[in-house]
């Protein structure tokens, strides 16, 4: 099956400083990734350079294909219909990402109008639906109500319906339960699960949450400094970590059951992206860390069908699960 | 609504008053109408009988009191040059002035707003710094040194135009430019930086992920959310067109409220001044309660905040 998105090589720098540096990640039509790592890993970076969201003086390089077709230095006429109609994004902080000064009702009709065959009364009849069904309450009323007459959750929710609006065939969710509270969480992280299974849509989850994503993603990329580290279904990456970051990740998790063990923490901080080290990013922090490490900076390579690892111990440990396997 | 505007309608009225009080007091306190009237070498009973005349001689308070109680009945006070009204005097500048001011706020507009626009949208770009420089020049330059720089270029040397007077629309060019240029370079760096701090924020990365083509993002998204802190300095402008031509009108003997005010005050010719300052307080605050109302109706959140109120 060809994929519906695949990324390549995808590299971005702001004003000569790379953020992003090298990534390689494809996504399957219908599937559920998710994206994870600490802040300033290239998360979101990744998605609003393939989208051509960046600000004008980010240099882009690499690959983007959206079924086959490049992304990158795509005329903005053919962006523009795969902004909203193919591939949605919907962000962090819902309280700003409306316009203050327009209408739901204008912010869904446009959406609508650019990617639907719609028009007059249809908008109006397909704004109320959407608004249903992300579950917004009176939907008829609330269409004529503006962004800050609704709660940060609920706002959430029109974003949701936003994204809905072209029909795509992937939603990117940038960290969309952040600045929400936890209950709230958990109502939009369900929405987002039951639109994402009615509508048969792929979805990126950006979070630094592990427990979200492991929750309501198929398949988890780790994100270090503006790599990925480590890409693994979620069971098994966090049954078994092998990117030393990643188990440090995870060993920063309390368990939820078994007995209680002291939590673990990451020493040290990201690199500053202006001064990254020749080698291998995580090797200043890495407690694994070889003389090989700070030489060169390993590549995403397989350890197994569905599993892949940037770490030169990966090699070691492929051996180490085959040798499990054999037993 | 009606408490929102009651509030700022008896704000409004309060400023008036403290402009009023604070120019009675000033002028009153910093020089003698009838020396500067009569001149000192007129008899001391003609300068005596003068202050007695125009109430001169009375305790500063009760002439305040008298002040405000004649205004209560709609007098304005006469001039002590000639006797006339003072508010006839001030009315029949007030055409020459505004066909100074008037088209200059439209060509403040017309080349400011879209100059401001432009180099937002171009930032860094040659024509943003270009623009930048133009505004930093456009308002550091005195209006008086622009207008002597005019006057040089385009009366002096080349000749093309009149360097004062109010004969034909041809006088008029070289005032009206002296204050759009620096108008516009105001408004221009506003406009700028106004444009730039929406096109920063999070709703306008929101319209352009749903597939809104930049055009529209620009006008539909950004610039309505852009036009609340731009209608803040346009309604200062709006403020400005009675009273902003001072020095220009100067420079230029163009013959309105501008030079009057001059004239005015160096006489010391109480009625005339405080009836101008009165026009001008009265300006700037109904422009200002304008642009509150514009607020309202630019953006919702402060429609809703003054329903509450």
């Amino acid at each position: 099956m060809s994929p519906l998105v695949s990324i390549e090589d995808l590299r971005v720098a702001f004003s000569g400083v790379p953020v992003l540096r090298g990534v390689d990640l494809t996504l399957q039509k219908g599937e559920a990734l998710g994206l994870v790592g600490e802040s300033g890993s290239g998360k979101s970076v990744t998605w609003l350079a393939a989208l051509g969201l960046l600000p004008r003086h980010a240099r882009v390089s690499g690959s983007v294909r959206l079924d086959g077709r490049e992304l990158l230095g795509a005329p903005a006429a053919e962006l523009d219909q795969v902004r909203g109609g193919r591939v949605a994004m919907i962000f962090q902080d819902p309280a700003s990402a409306l316009n203050p000064v327009l209408t739901i009702r204008r912010q869904l009709s446009e959406a609508l109008a650019l990617h639907r065959d719609l028009s007059g009364n249809a908008v109006k009849a397909e704004a109320r639906r959407l608004l249903d069904l992300v579950g917004i309450p009176d939907a008829a009323r609330r269409l004529e109500a503006y962004p800050h007459e609704f709660s940060g959750g609920q706002v959430q929710r029109i974003m949701i319906a936003m994204a809905l609006a072209g029909n795509p065939d992937l939603l990117i969710a940038d960290e969309p339960t952040t600045a929400l509270d936890a209950t709230i969480q958990a109502q939009i992280l369900e929405l987002l699960s039951t639109i994402r299974h009615e509508m048969n849509m792929a979805m990126v989850l950006i979070s630094h949450d592990l427990g979200v994503v492991a929750e309501n993603c198929d398949r988890v990329a780790v994100m270090y400094a503006g790599r990925i580290v480590e890409q693994a279904p979620s069971n098994q990456l966090f049954a078994d970590p092998v990117h030393p970051y990643a188990q440090g990740l995870i060993g920063a998790l309390p368990p939820l059951d078994g007995p209680r063990r002291r939590l673990t923490a990451i020493p040290g901080t990201v690199p500053d992206p202006a001064q990254m080290p020749v080698g291998c990013a995580f090797a200043p922090r890495c407690a694994m860390a070889a003389e090989a490490c700070g030489v060169s900076a390993p590549s995403l390579a397989p350890i197994a069908d569905d599993r892949a690892v940037a770490c030169i111990r990966a090699e070691a440990s492929r051996r180490a699960l085959l040798g499990i396997a054999a037993e | 609504m009606g408490r929102y505007f009651a509030i700022r309608i008896g704000r409004a009225a309060l400023t008036i008053v403290l402009v009023v009080t604070f120019a009675f007091v000033v002028l009153r306190l910093s020089g003698d109408p009838a020396l500067m009237i009569l001149g000192p070498e007129a008899p001391p009973e003609v300068l005596a009988a003068f202050r007695k005349a125009w109430g001169l001689d009375d305790p500063i308070w009760f002439q305040y009191l008298d002040y405000f109680h004649a205004i209560a009945k709609g007098e304005l006070g006469r001039s002590m040059r000639d006797g006339r009204p003072a508010i006839e005097l001030v009315l029949e500048r007030i055409p020459a002035t505004l066909a100074l001011t008037l088209p200059a706020f439209a060509f403040k507009v017309a080349l400011g707003v879209p100059a401001g626009i432009y180099a937002a949208l171009h930032r860094g770009s040659a024509i943003d710094r270009a623009v930048m420089m133009t505004a930093v020049a456009g308002f550091t330059v005195p209006s008086f040194v622009l207008a002597l720089l005019l006057v040089l270029v385009f009366a002096v040397q080349l000749g093309w135009l009149p360097s004062g007077g109010q004969d034909s629309w041809r006088h008029a060019i070289l005032p009206i430019a002296t204050l759009s240029l620096g108008g516009a370079a105001v408004l221009a760096r506003f406009t700028r930086s106004a444009m730039l701090e929406v096109l920063g924020q999070p709703y306008i990365r929101t319209a352009s992920a749903k597939g809104v083509p930049w055009r529209k993002v620009v006008t539909s998204h950004a610039l309505p959310n852009a036009a609340i802190p731009t209608v803040t300095i346009l309604g200062f402008m709006v403020g400005t067109l009675i009273a902003g031509a001072v020095v220009v009108e100067s420079v230029f003997a163009w013959p309105g409220v501008g030079r009057l005010l001059v004239v005015a005050v160096a006489n010391r010719d109480l009625a005339v001044v405080q009836c101008i300052l009165l026009l001008v307080a009265m300006t700037m605050v109904t422009s200002n309660l304008i642009v509150d109302f514009l607020y309202g109706f630019l953006d919702p959140r402060l429609r809703a905040k003054g329903a509450h109120a």
